[in-house]
């Protein structure tokens, strides 16, 4: 399998203002994301979660190491908008992000800085917004749409530019219940029927759960790395850098300080529940 | 509160004026002001003011809400009636009181001029009742595009109108809320003296121009994530395409204009 991302001792510091020092975010950073994986990120505030994202994206370039997209380095400039309409970014702010005052124009806009031909974004557009299902609104304005569905028409306004992969930086932070599961969904679907590579960053441990793989970040380093359930099976680990496993590992966590032996690795309610009946059976 | 204010209200609708290119309405818009300008009889303002009435008739519009938007415009239109009366001179005053002489150009010219200023202003508020703003600064940017050559930032300008026309519901909202907070800590809005009032305003101001920046920022951000360059080798997904209905209105136009010119050579 090829790497859609692959991050190669990367180090980057934000630059002091004035005479104050700079803030180092990483030192020595190794990362690669197989093409149509979908990986979740994970850290505490302040741990660079946002600062790595914007590498891929070729916002922030690297201080040292370096940053490959599909196998074109991200500090090379003559590859910018190359790399940039290979892997798109979502951003926590659906009302920041959002450019026209039509949902369809909002959509076409990342085509049309592309230089497609019209009738071919025309195609785009609808194909984008049915696929996360906001086709019936194509002509609304995008102030008067509930949060989840603006952070759908921003998911559409990069899928219209058909990247190989989307990066999301806590997409479902300012939404409810309702909005979080819409966005989830739309970000599963894509991953599992289109193949795009996703990369969510995200502070929901139930959320990371659904990913094939879980990056924990700390201080600027891999703090894990493996399958959700490697990774929230390590549940004093995560407490270590201010982090917690999904809710039934917490559970099962909580049981065995108390006497029981239950296995770490069941995320799911069924799950969890099936290993507590057998628990209790024995 | 704040809510209610509506900027550059657009009626959505699929009458013919909607249909029209932009473009032609705002050749359109052009053609009407000079026709307006060039009527100097009561036989050209009937012809000119005909037009409007089947403009707005084809509009759907309905002319209450043309009205009611004309409302915060009587007083610009007494007052220049008012100017016209009073400062023309003629041959014979109809009335004379003291200083004052009242004659009869006078009135005749006040009549002219607020007929005037009501068709104008009537003619520019059916272009932004029946064309989307998106589709304004499209038509704009396209009849701008020939400044280009001479180095203007056409697309910028359009693009950044756009922008505007986009943030403002959502600063509008924001103003509300930093309101609302302000108030729940104390803060009186309402009475007062003046200066007291302005003053009252700062802790609204300050917020507001703060999340504007960062709101900025953020979206300088996400528009280059989505390749954004600038006007060079950008495309459009609706390309605006002149069509029959556009010629016709063309025509139209022309015959208006020509009816103007003649009635005025021929002073009928
Ligand atoms: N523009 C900037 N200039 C200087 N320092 C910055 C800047 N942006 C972020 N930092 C610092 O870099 C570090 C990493 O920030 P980053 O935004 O990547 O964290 P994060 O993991 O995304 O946090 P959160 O979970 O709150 O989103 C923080 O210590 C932050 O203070
Ligand atoms: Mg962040």
């Amino acid at each position: 399998m090829s790497k859609a991302i692959s991050v190669e001792h990367l180090s980057y510091s934000y630059p002091g203002v004035d005479d104050t020092p700079g803030v180092a975010v990483f030192e020595d950073i190794s990362l690669t994301v197989e093409d149509g994986s979908f990986v979740a990120v994970l850290g505490s505030n302040g741990c660079g979660k946002s600062t790595l994202a914007k590498q891929f994206n070729a916002i922030l370039l690297p201080c040292g190491g370096k940053v490959y997209i599909c196998g074109m380095d991200t500090s090379d400039e003559e590859r910018l908008i190359a790399v940039r309409r290979s892997v798109g970014m979502v951003f926590q702010n659906p009302d920041n992000q959002i450019v026209a005052n039509v949902v369809e124009e909002d959509v076409a806009f990342g085509p049309e800085n592309l230089g497609v031909a019209s009738p071919v974004i025309r195609q785009r557009v609808d194909n984008a917004l049915r696929q996360v299902g906001m086709y019936e609104y194509r002509e609304h304005a995008p102030h008067l749409l509930s949060g989840g569905q603006k952070q759908r028409v921003a998911i559409a306004g990069i899928i219209a530019m058909e990247p190989k992969c989307i990066v999301l930086d806590e997409p479902t932070a300012m939404l409810d219940p309702q909005g979080r599961k819409e966005v989830m969904d739309t970000i599963l679907a894509l991953n599992a029927q289109k193949g795009i590579t996703v990369v969510l960053i995200t502070h929901h441990m139930d959320e990371a759960a659904m990913a094939q793989r879980v990056v924990v970040l700390s201080n600027g380093r891999i703090a894990a790395d493996g399958t959700p359930a490697e990774v929230f099976s390590q549940v004093d680990l995560l407490h270590s850098i201010r982090l917690a496993s999904p809710e039934t590992v917490e559970l099962c966590y909580e049981l065995n300080r108390k006497g029981f032996s239950l296995p770490l690795d069941k995320l799911s309610v069924e799950e969890c529940a099936q290993a507590l009946y057998d628990a209790i059976k024995a | 509160m704040l809510k209610d204010i509506t900027l550059g209200q657009y009626f959505p609708g699929n009458s013919p004026i909607h249909r029209l290119d932009p473009r032609t309405k705002l050749i359109w818009l052009i053609g009407y002001i000079v026709a307006l300008f060039t009527a100097g009889n009561w036989a050209s303002y009937l012809v000119v003011f005909l037009f409007l009435a089947f403009v707005v008739a084809l509009s759907t519009i309905p002319l209450k809400s043309i009205l009611t938007g004309l409302k915060p415009l009587v007083f610009i239109l007494i007052f220049t009636g008012v100017l016209n009366v009073f400062f023309t001179t003629g041959e014979k005053p109809l009335i004379a009181f003291g200083v004052i002489r009242i004659y009869r150009e006078g009135i005749i010219r006040a009549v002219f001029m607020m007929a005037r200023i009501f068709m104008l202003i009537c003619g520019t508020f059916l272009l932004t009742y029946t064309t989307s703003p998106i589709s304004l600064t499209d038509g704009l940017e396209s009849l701008l595009s020939p400044l280009k050559k001479l180095r203007l930032p056409v697309h910028e300008l359009s693009m950044m109108m756009c922008i505007a026309l986009r943030f403002i519901p959502t600063l509008i909202e924001e103003t509300d809320k930093i309101m609302s907070a302000q108030k729940a800590r104390g803060a009186d809005f309402e009475s007062g003296k003046l200066m007291q009032r302005v003053k009252a305003l700062i802790p609204i101001l300050v917020p507001l121009f703060i999340s504007a920046f960062r709101r900025a920022d953020e979206l300088a951000t996400a528009m280059e994530c989505r390749c954004y360059q600038g006007g060079d080798g950008r495309t459009k997904m609706k390309l605006l395409r002149y069509k029959l209905l556009d010629f016709k209105a063309f025509l139209l136009l022309v015959v208006l204009i020509c009816a103007v010119i003649l009635l005025r050579v021929f002073g009928l």
